[in-house]
């Protein structure tokens, strides 16, 4: 993730493939960590710690979905529907039976990954758009099974309230709490995806992506990694949807409705595609723009539009602003945020000596 | 289980071929593009509102109908090829993502500033005809769903014969099929990409205007775009005639799905059916009905 290079001294095999190859990387690491986990649930206040909890949460999925459409080259324009497959899949767990959530969170994830599989076998014989396209069929098709099979979705509300999480013993209320909750969820995200695409399975989702019949070639079942980074997407998927009916404390399927597989989508190639980094910032960048934008427009509106209007203005400026800055990265900037972020660390590198 | 009612039967069934014709008309603008310039446009639904929103805007203002009509038409007409100038163009030869959600974006855009130009009220598109439905025995024919079909059928009649008898239709095709000899027998690729959007254009303030007077005009009018997905799946990506098949199978799809399936299950089947419908389709057979048989199997 960050790292500086100065040549290869690595003696040993244990240190080639070790995930922070140089000290300055753990050393970074580590101070992250330090900061994300101590100082940051003591210095901010709870509006900003539930806005941190949301981006946690996107974090989550957007990882998710670059190992489909980052690494794989595979478009799914229907993670909003797996994210409530795996709410509703923990939600009546933990209603019916009570389950905690180390087995609400693994089995919503199990459950949407189930699903995924079976909206990614078309991608067995169709790419590109048909596969979008079909996956855009599967969120309608999931969203009005949700809504009108009353077993799952609990009724004519289609909502099921669950109760917040309990951690041994301790019942996970406060914002904090959640707070440092969701982010054991996050590192684990972020180290498992890292230590896959390292891995075997990821060397062939890239092989995979980048020339598919190379793949094969070299004896890569294309079919069978295809449809694994279906069913490994949509885990990450189905537990940000579980994750996220524990900070709202109910699971409804309007919190995953299409736009939110936009919204997902855009966190991705925005961030930029195929980048650890990448769908980080693209999930900051995501989470927060409508909460910036209100700000802002609250503050400076008043000078363009009047008071009345304002709050009929906002929601529209935002789908604006969200359409604009999509065509935006992708005409001018298509490797995205991640790549921003690069070129001002290659700056840094060598400054103030650049030649 | 009541008994069969061959009246009711009719009745959905040609209400089915009606609207089934309307949705070809929308469905038509994106086989033109896809055709064309290979690029998929997942903001139909918006481009028909977007008309929509432009006609019903200058009707209120006084205008009359037939210059509200031209007035949407010219400005879809100068949207899309400053669209295709600005955005499509730089997009060309990128991976089939980006043009995927450069357009997704782009539904995003125009849905806002529609609502923020124009205000997010419910508005009337009125066409010059009359209320009373025709009658032909059991079937019941509304005049909005007929001129609808009507002004479809005249468009989809029209752009065959542009495709097969005109100079641009035919040098069209050819850029379809292959843009390396398009341009080596001396055809301007890129004016006819624009010329492509430009036509979807036509066709989408047509469909505005249409759909627009049948369902109103309001923030909820680019739902029916979504409905051009089965359509063209079921008739094939690049066949205009696959667009008038498969909008009349979705069409009465919907109508026999909304008419015998609704009672059971308690709505909604309208908006389901279809869906289910593609996925078959794209399981079994997904170039559709009449599309070329261009599909990679890995």
């Amino acid at each position: 993730m960050f790292y500086r290079e100065s040549g290869v001294f690595k003696t040993s095999y244990a240190a080639d493939m070790g995930l922070l190859p140089l000290p300055n990387t753990r050393w970074a690491v580590a101070g992250l960590l330090v900061l994300f986990v101590a100082v940051v649930p003591l210095v901010s206040d709870e509006y900003s710690l539930s806005i941190l909890n949301l981006i946690l949460i996107a974090v989550v999925g957007a990882i998710g979905l670059n190992i489909l459409v980052g690494y794989t080259d595979q478009v799914s324009i229907g993670h909003g529907a797996f994210m409530s497959v795996g709410a509703y899949t923990a939600a009546n767990l933990i209603v019916r039976v009570h389950a905690p959530f180390w087995i609400a969170v693994p089995a919503g994830g199990a459950m949407a990954a189930l699903i995924g599989v079976v909206v990614g076998i078309p991608s067995l014989r169709i790419k590109g758009l048909y596969l979008a396209i079909s996956t855009l069929a599967a969120q309608l098709i999931i969203e009005w099974v949700i809504n009108h099979v009353s077993w799952i979705s609990g009724g004519t509300q289609v909502s099921i309230q669950v109760p917040p999480p309990s951690v041994f013993g301790v019942v996970l209320q406060s914002p904090w709490q959640i707070y440092l909750f969701l982010l054991a969820f996050v590192i684990l995200a972020i180290v498992g995806t890292q230590n896959l695409i390292r891995s075997r399975i990821g060397r062939a989702f890239i092989a995979v992506r980048d020339r598919d019949v190379a793949a094969e070639i070299i004896g890569i079942n294309i079919f069978r990694y295809k449809l694994l980074a279906f069913a490994i997407s949509s885990f990450y998927a189905g537990v940000t949807g579980v994750l996220y009916s524990y900070y709202l404390g109910i699971a409804n399927y309007e919190q995953f409705q299409l736009d939110v597989s936009i919204n997902f989508l855009a966190m991705v190639i925005i961030g930029g595609l195929g980048s650890t980094l990448g769908p980080i910032f693209g999930a900051i960048f995501v989470t927060l723009l409508p909460i910036v934008t209100r700000r802002v427009l609250e503050s400076v509106g008043g000078l363009f539009f009047q008071a009345s209007d304002l709050s009929a203005v906002i929601p529209s400026l935002r789908l604006v602003i969200f359409g604009g800055l999509i065509i935006f990265f992708l005409v001018v900037e298509p490797e995205g945020l991640n790549r921003l972020w690069r070129n001002i660390r290659n700056y840094f590198r060598t400054w103030p000596f650049s030649y | 289980m009541p008994e069969f009612d061959w009246g009711f039967t009719l009745l959905l069934v040609s209400s089915g071929l009606m609207i089934g014709l309307m949705y070809s008309l929308i469905a038509l603008g994106f086989v033109l593009v896809y055709k064309a310039t290979d690029a998929i446009n997942f903001a139909q639904g918006e481009f028909v509102m977007f008309a929509a929103i432009m006609a019903a805007a200058s009707m209120d203002a006084g205008i009359p109908f037939w210059l509200a009509a031209l007035l949407a038409l010219t400005g879809m007409i100068a949207f899309c090829f400053a669209l295709e100038r600005v955005v499509l163009r730089k997009l060309l030869g990128r991976p089939i993502i980006a043009v995927i959600m450069a357009t997704i974006g782009l539904a995003s855009l125009i849905r806002g500033f529609a609502t923020l130009v124009f205000g997010a009220g419910v508005r009337a598109i009125t066409l010059p005809v009359g209320d009373d439905p025709l009658y032909l025995g059991p079937i019941m024919l509304p005049p909005v769903q007929l001129v609808g079909a009507g002004v479809s059928l005249v468009f989809l009649a029209g752009f065959t014969w542009f495709f097969l008898r005109t100079r641009m239709g035919v040098a069209m095709r050819a850029v379809a099929d292959n843009q390396t000899v398009s341009m080596g027998m001396g055809i301007n690729v890129q004016r006819y990409f624009a010329l492509a959007w430009a036509l979807t254009g036509v066709v989408s303030a047509l469909g505005g205007i249409i759909w627009g007077a049948m369902l109103g005009v309001d923030n909820q009018l680019p739902l029916v775009g979504l409905k051009v997905f089965p359509v063209v799946i079921m008739g094939g990506l690049d066949s205009i005639i696959g667009a008038v098949v498969g909008g009349l199978i979705v069409g009465v799809v919907e109508a026999l799905a909304a008419g015998y399936l609704d009672p059971m299950v308690g709505g909604g089947t309208k908006d389901f059916a279809p869906y289910v419908l593609m996925i078959l389709m794209l399981v079994i057979r997904p170039y559709g009905l009449f599309g070329t048989r261009r599909i990679d199997r890995i």
